[in-house]
């Protein structure tokens, strides 16, 4: 007997806060237009560094008290999780609080929270007993799903996925499994990141030689430039309201897209260097999850993030699967605008594609001032948005330290 | 230090720790707990604040003494003016 088919999942809200944009509308037009959101700041110990950093009001939703108490993430994690909700038109109020997930994509948590006591205590000649009692419940790993159930007062399951930079892909993949499984029927999913506000990540991304310089913070991110030179760090999160097809058109409920296929695999080869061979067998794992052949997608959205080496092996995993017989298949880059939001890189770089099912528009790569040629993709659309004849399907890639590697494809809603 | 003195510099933590409350009206025989949104951490709160800002310990034994902004001041007046002076 033939085992019934996985229920549907649909995308049926997105809340975002992105360094160029505090709504979807907002972030698609900058995506659109060109308008990058990176500046520079200071941070502790090294002085003006290049960053997106998100622009939302965090009282919007949240109590002084709680801005307080808690963390950046967790205040991120409450706004998206609130706007997904406004933009679901979902009855929250009446829905049982119990059969709610949240699912959260971390790159890292604590670092921004240990390093603040740390410095504290520096203050009082590291005497420990001036140590905030709010470390531990702001530096547990489940602390941006918590505060957002907290402040949202739902009982369901509420944690994060830790999974490096490919982590918000993870959140949405996540809350798919736990809907099909009948464990929750109602998700919040996606990912975030505060990461900004840790020197350490900065430090670290200096020492490997991989943080971004320009004189120009607009055009510091640059995947695939000749001339590119690393990071660009950044905060910023994205969150989905996730449903059953049943469930959403019960409620005849928006549908942005329908989850169309996934995988999650690893390189098993080295900490930070990644690996085409197995990113491009997560791709076509993906691929064939959904049933698509690789011509049958129509939009590929990298994870490059201006590394020298790392862009060249994506583009190598990438033509690998896409390099021939795809005509209809057209490539771009988010971080080029936003930089490298982390944990909520795959979440935002799929909210920034998704109006392309309305639009049939394709934003582009900005920044590319000299091709490298060693990562001239086939149907890379460079500077300019492009309009196609049809948009179906969005794949969108996210991979991370350790060898944790995510593809996501979701595809235009057809009842 | 006056008590009114005290009471004044326990408000200022308060209103730093509780930026939500409106501290105008706080009365000063009744506990803090049972007119403003405070809890347990709070309260761990103002005894780091009183460590930090004015070098004041208060010991677990006499945390009951930060009911409310009289018991306060009753407690933390004398502790205040027993500080060396600064300079």
């Amino acid at each position: 007997m033939k085992p019934a088919p996985l229920p549907r999942i649909v995308i049926t809200g997105v809340g975002l806060t992105s360094p160029n944009g505090r709504t979807l509308p907002e972030f698609r037009q900058n995506l659109l237009n060109g308008v990058a959101g990176i500046e520079r700041i200071e941070i502790r110990y090294m002085g003006q560094q290049l960053a997106g950093v998100c622009h939302y009001d965090p009282l919007k939703y949240q109590k002084k008290k709680e801005v307080r108490v808690g963390t950046r993430a967790g205040s991120i994690s409450i706004y998206c999780a609130r706007e997904a909700l406004a933009d679901s038109g979902v009855a929250f109020e009446a829905m049982p609080k119990d059969r709610i997930g949240i699912y959260i994509g971390c790159t890292e948590h604590g670092n921004v929270e240990t390093e603040n006591e740390i410095y504290n205590i520096s203050k009082f000649n590291y005497d420990t007993k001036y140590w905030s009692h709010y470390h531990n419940p702001r530096t547990v790993a489940n602390n941006p799903a918590g505060e957002a159930s907290l402040n949202l007062g739902t009982t369901g399951p509420a944690y994060t996925i830790g999974a490096a930079c490919a982590a918000g892909n993870l959140g949405l993949i996540h809350a798919t499994q736990m809907l099909r499984l009948g464990e929750v029927d109602f998700a919040l999913c996606g990912g975030v990141s505060e990461s900004i506000h840790t020197f350490g990540i900065f430090a670290g991304f200096k020492s490997q030689n991989a943080l971004a310089t320009h004189d120009d913070p607009a055009k510091a991110s640059r995947p695939f430039d000749l001339a590119r030179n690393g990071i660009v760090i950044s905060e910023g999160g994205c969150l989905y309201t996730l449903e059953r097809l049943d469930d959403a058109l019960a409620r005849g409920a928006k549908i942005y897209g329908e989850i169309g296929g996934y995988h999650v695999n690893s390189d098993a080869t080295d900490y930070v260097l990644p690996n085409p061979q197995r990113q491009s067998e997560c791709v076509r794992a993906a691929l064939r999850r959904g049933g698509f052949e690789p011509r049958d997608i129509h939009i590929v959205n990298t994870h490059a993030t201006a590394t020298p080496l790392g862009d060249i092996q994506e583009c190598e995993a990438i033509r690998a699967v896409f390099g021939e017989g795809c005509p209809d298949t057209h490539i771009n880059n988010t971080k080029s605008y936003i930089g490298h939001a982390m944990g909520a890189a795959g979440a935002l770089e799929l909210a920034g594609n998704l109006p392309s099912f309305d639009d049939l528009t394709v934003h582009p790569t900005i920044n590319v001032d000299q091709l490298d040629p060693q990562c001239a993709l086939p149907g890379l659309v460079l500077n300019q948005p492009r309009k196609v004849a049809k948009v179906d399907t969005i794949l969108n890639n996210s991979f991370g330290m350790l060898g944790i590697n995510s593809t996501l494809i979701v595809k235009r809603f057809v009842p | 230090m006056t008590k009114d003195e005290c009471k004044k510099l326990v408000l200022d933590i308060i209103a730093d720790i509780a930026p939500d409350e409106d501290l105008s009206n706080v009365k000063p025989d009744v506990r803090l707990r049972d007119q403003l949104q405070l809890d347990s951490m709070d309260f761990l709160d103002i005894v780091m604040e009183l460590r930090k800002r004015h070098g004041i310990e208060v010991p677990e034994k006499d945390y009951l003494q930060l009911a409310s902004l009289d018991s306060c001041a009753e407690y933390l007046t004398p502790k205040f003016n027993a500080l060396p002076a600064k300079g």
